[in-house]
């Protein structure tokens, strides 16, 4: 079998890379394009982890052939803000101390980034309908709640 | 005059857990290790304040053999006291070390001086002096005294704010595990893993593997151990997919279903002990007694597993691991391996929470067998989703049954537990517990009875089976099952939870036998104030005076432990509506941990234990039969979800002056017993087996 090219933009720059089509994407943005923020949790589309954005919607980066992103636009955790320079979702995580082992919160504040782009005043049950194919092991689901609360709010007030 | 921590005495030289270095910071060690419960955040705020220096001056090293004092493993909510309380002595000792070395260069005496930012002053201006000047000569090797007198909690400005977790910057933007922290020329691993420690493999069909891999990939093969290595991990997840169809074993496990049950405990033989008033008489008068189970739970860790390994040429070993005792998993890498420990460097990195025992230590060995294979290489070791399932060591199903004799006014004047239950702690170093990997490579190694932990560490099976109400005489026989059919080891809080849902599901039965409320009854009960006081105060934030009648399917349960009966103090209140289905509407819990660290960080550990406490009482069941676990995945393992969560109310009493306790694991136990009291009062009848779900309900209902 053989490799092939494909094109796509991730996080706002385009990139080429060279892998068998049905490769999960999770592999190609981990070790192709050093983007370790992608977490692998059950390749299975069940728990969330790997999630990222593809043309804004969230999708599974472990189940997702690379083939079927050629093209696309595909944001990362990466992509969100920097540790130094804070998304306001990932400063209001960050301030609430939501999350424990940190393991589920990339995929879900990509999650969060696309709700909020969609509905920017979620009400807490658009929160949780918006998360529920997440999983959090450690129990912080009302302080992530909260934290997308509190993000939306500053969103607003600086929109 | 303070006393030296046990961590103290196995780790004396000061220089093991405090330098000073020459950018102006103080670098301070600790052998507890980040598990996602804040612990390193809250021993920096610990080793700034008694050093008197802000945040930014220290760094906190966590899990590093090579510079770090052994800790032993990170459980039991033990790190602030043990840890936390090692590090507040040395770094008193050290503040008093530089200041009369200070006050000797300067001609006067130590009192003389203040500290502000490592600067000494003296009259309110600077000396010239800092703490770095003089460092440099103080003999650091020196043993710990602790004849330093500590800071005064109203002191205090560091300790008790809740400062951001250090951890969190990485977490929320990219790159910060261990899964995360492999070179780009990395060689990727799966294992294929044996199952069961008799079994032996007869076969393996190489060609039609690495055909599944699609690109190159190596196979390696030792004794029963196999591995998949390459430079594409898709490959090697490939070839790890396609293996088990292409692998033939002998004597592989067989489990018969019904030993995944409770049930099956009683009827084992047992390691069999009394503690207690084991010589009481017996007392005349009523006998109430409440049986509950809980099945065999998983860690069910977030991320499976993963570690890095790397052997020098000159055989040296160096190990990255998300662990949580660096020190003991560099000894027992040793032994597995025959290299001795002073080749080895283990050093901890971030994991997927773990909350007990699971995967990682084993995921460390199969890296270092496959670096001591290919010197030079850095090998990354990462389990398969149902390899995590499937492989790690379980939380035990547990038995109890808990019985009171009864006074004719309904008190309880005599108590007695039994508690049948595997054993809780198999982790490695023990000489009989092997892990995966080792015994993959080598014979298993001659039975020996299990051992639990002992009762002054809180015991294992026994783990708060002593209600802390008066009772009259109490004492627990414990049957301890010799042969467990699956591998336990310890998962958050080890009996706590079961024992907990027994004695507060039998205060209940006895409250209501006696028509007294059932918070009435239990402060009634107990002598210790502080616990009197938890108890009101969840009560008073929960609205426990306008709880219902129940019976109707809306139910308010109250439960109450202190985990271990030593560390922190717990109540919780759960509200919930029973239809076909336990829905939750409400958790408040209250806590006593003494002294809290960072409280953003305590409440944090309270509502976490909340959800997965009631995770365990609700939906978690791990399944084995055959050869295995069955339960492999998030379907057939579902846990509590974002949609079952409901708002949570975690309180922290105020008690700056006493010794800090423990929090991590206090409020598993009495979540899950104060939802199995909350089904009670909406139904009117008793679920015994945990997990309370549907068809559990259905079944009740049907009575």
């Amino acid at each position: 079998m053989m490799s092939e090219t494909f094109s796509l933009t991730v996080n706002g720059k385009a990139e080429t890379v060279s892998a068998l089509p049905d490769t999960p994407l999770i592999y190609v943005l981990r070790n192709q394009l050093g983007l370790k923020g992608v977490r692998y949790g059950c390749g299975l589309e069940q728990c969330g982890c790997c999630t990222v954005l593809v043309d804004g919607a969230p999708a599974f980066a472990c189940s997702q052939a690379v083939e079927a992103t050629a093209g696309a636009s595909v944001e990362t955790i990466e992509g969100l803000g920097r540790a130094d320079a804070p998304h306001p979702l990932q400063q209001a995580f960050m301030d609430l101390q939501a999350g424990q082992c940190g393991y589920c919160l990339a995929g879900i504040l990509m999650a969060a980034k696309a709700l909020l782009a969609a509905n920017p005043n979620p009400t807490r049950q658009d929160i949780v309908t918006a998360l529920d194919g997440h999983l959090c092991r450690c129990g912080a689901h009302t302080r992530i709640i909260a934290a997308i609360q509190q993000a939306a709010k500053v969103m607003g007030a600086s929109a | 005059m303070s006393k030296l921590t046990g961590s103290l005495i196995a780790n004396p030289r000061m220089d093991r857990w405090i330098s000073f270095l020459d950018d102006k910071t103080a670098r301070v060690a600790s052998g507890k290790v980040e598990i996602g419960q804040g612990v390193v955040t809250a021993l920096h705020q610990i080793a700034a304040e008694e050093l008197n220096l802000p945040l930014d001056r220290v760094t906190l090293v966590s899990g590093d053999t090579d510079i770090g004092p052994d800790e032993m493993y990170t459980t039991s909510s033990l790190s602030i006291s043990m840890s936390g309380g090692s590090i507040r002595l040395v770094a008193a000792e050290a503040v008093v070390l530089l200041k009369e070395r200070a006050a000797l260069r300067l001609n006067c005496a130590p009192d003389d001086l203040s500290v502000v930012d490592g600067v000494f002053m003296q009259n309110g201006a600077e000396t010239g002096l800092d703490y770095w000047s003089v460092a440099g000569e103080i003999d650091w090797s020196r043993a710990a005294s602790a004849n330093a007198e500590p800071k005064a909690a109203s002191d205090y400005t560091i300790v008790g704010q809740s400062t951001p977790r250090l951890d969190l910057p990485a977490k929320v933007s990219g790159a910060a595990f261990v899964h995360d922290a492999a070179p780009d020329d990395v060689t990727h691993a799966r294992i294929l893993r044996q199952p069961g420690a008799e079994a032996s493999l007869v076969r393996l069909d190489e060609a039609a593997i690495k055909r599944a891999a699609k690109a190159e990939i190596s196979v390696y093969l030792e004794k029963n151990f196999v591995a998949f290595l390459g430079q594409d991990e898709a490959a090697v997840e490939r070839a790890a997919a396609a293996a088990p169809l292409h692998a033939e074993w002998q004597n592989a496990l067989n489990i018969p279903a019904a030993a995944a049950e409770a049930a099956w405990l009683p009827d084992q033989p047992a390691v069999e002990r009394e503690l207690g008033d084991v010589d009481a008489s017996e007392v005349d008068g009523a006998r109430v007694s409440l049986t509950v189970s809980r099945p065999y739970v998983a860690h069910a860790s977030l991320g499976p597993s993963c570690a890095l390994a790397h052997m020098d040429t000159d055989g040296q070993l160096k190990i990255w691991s998300h662990g949580q005792g660096m020190h003991n998993l560099r000894k027992n890498i040793g032994a597995a391996l025959d290299i001795d420990i002073e080749n080895i460097w283990a050093k901890h990195l971030h994991g997927p929470g773990c909350y007990g025992h699971n995967g990682a230590d084993d995921a460390a060995l199969d890296a270092a067998i496959l670096a001591r294979a290919h010197p030079g290489q850095t090998i990354r070791v990462q389990w398969r989703r149902e390899e995590e399932f499937g492989y790690e060591p379980l939380g035990p199903a547990m038995l109890v049954r808990a019985e009171a004799v009864v006074d004719s006014a309904g008190n309880p004047v005599q108590w007695t537990a039994d508690v049948w239950s595997p054993v809780h702690v198999q982790r490695p170093g023990n000489p009989a517990v092997v892990m995966l990997g080792g015994q993959a490579l080598l014979p298993p190694p001659a039975w020996e009875p299990p051992v639990d932990p002992g009762e002054e560490r809180g015991g294992g099976g026994t783990r708060n089976a002593f209600p802390l109400y008066k009772t009259g005489s109490q004492r627990v026989r414990h049957h301890l099952t010799e042969r467990a059919p699956i591998r336990t080891s310890a998962l958050r809080g080890l009996g706590a939870l079961p024992n907990v849902v027994a004695i507060e599901g039998l205060m209940d039965e006895l409250a209501a036998r006696a028509d007294i409320d059932p918070l009435a009854y239990r402060l009634n009960l107990l002598e210790d104030p502080r616990a009197q006081a938890v108890v009101e105060r969840a009560g008073a934030i929960a609205g426990w005076d306008k709880r219902g009648p129940g019976g109707e399917g809306e139910g308010m349960g109250f439960a109450f432990a202190r985990y271990k009966n030593t560390a922190a103090y717990c109540a919780v209140i759960v509200a919930l509506t029973v239809e076909e289905e336990v829905t939750l509407n409400g958790i408040w819990t209250v806590s006593d941990a003494g002294l809290v660290i960072n409280p953003s960080g305590a409440r944090n550990q309270l509502e976490g234990g909340c959800v997965q406490g009631a995770s365990w009482a609700l939906k978690e069941q791990a399944k084995f039969e055959g050869e295995g676990i069955t339960t492999l995945d998030w379907d057939s393992y579902p846990i509590l979800r974002f949609s079952e969560v409901p708002e949570i109310t975690a309180e922290l009493m105020d008690m700056p002056d006493e010794p800090t306790l423990g929090v991590g694991e206090c409020s598993v136990g009495p979540t899950a017993a104060a939802i199995a009291n909350g089904i009670t009062h909406a139904l009117g009848t008793r679920i015994h087996d945990m997990p309370f779900t549907r068809d559990r309900v259905m079944a009740a209902l049907m009575r």
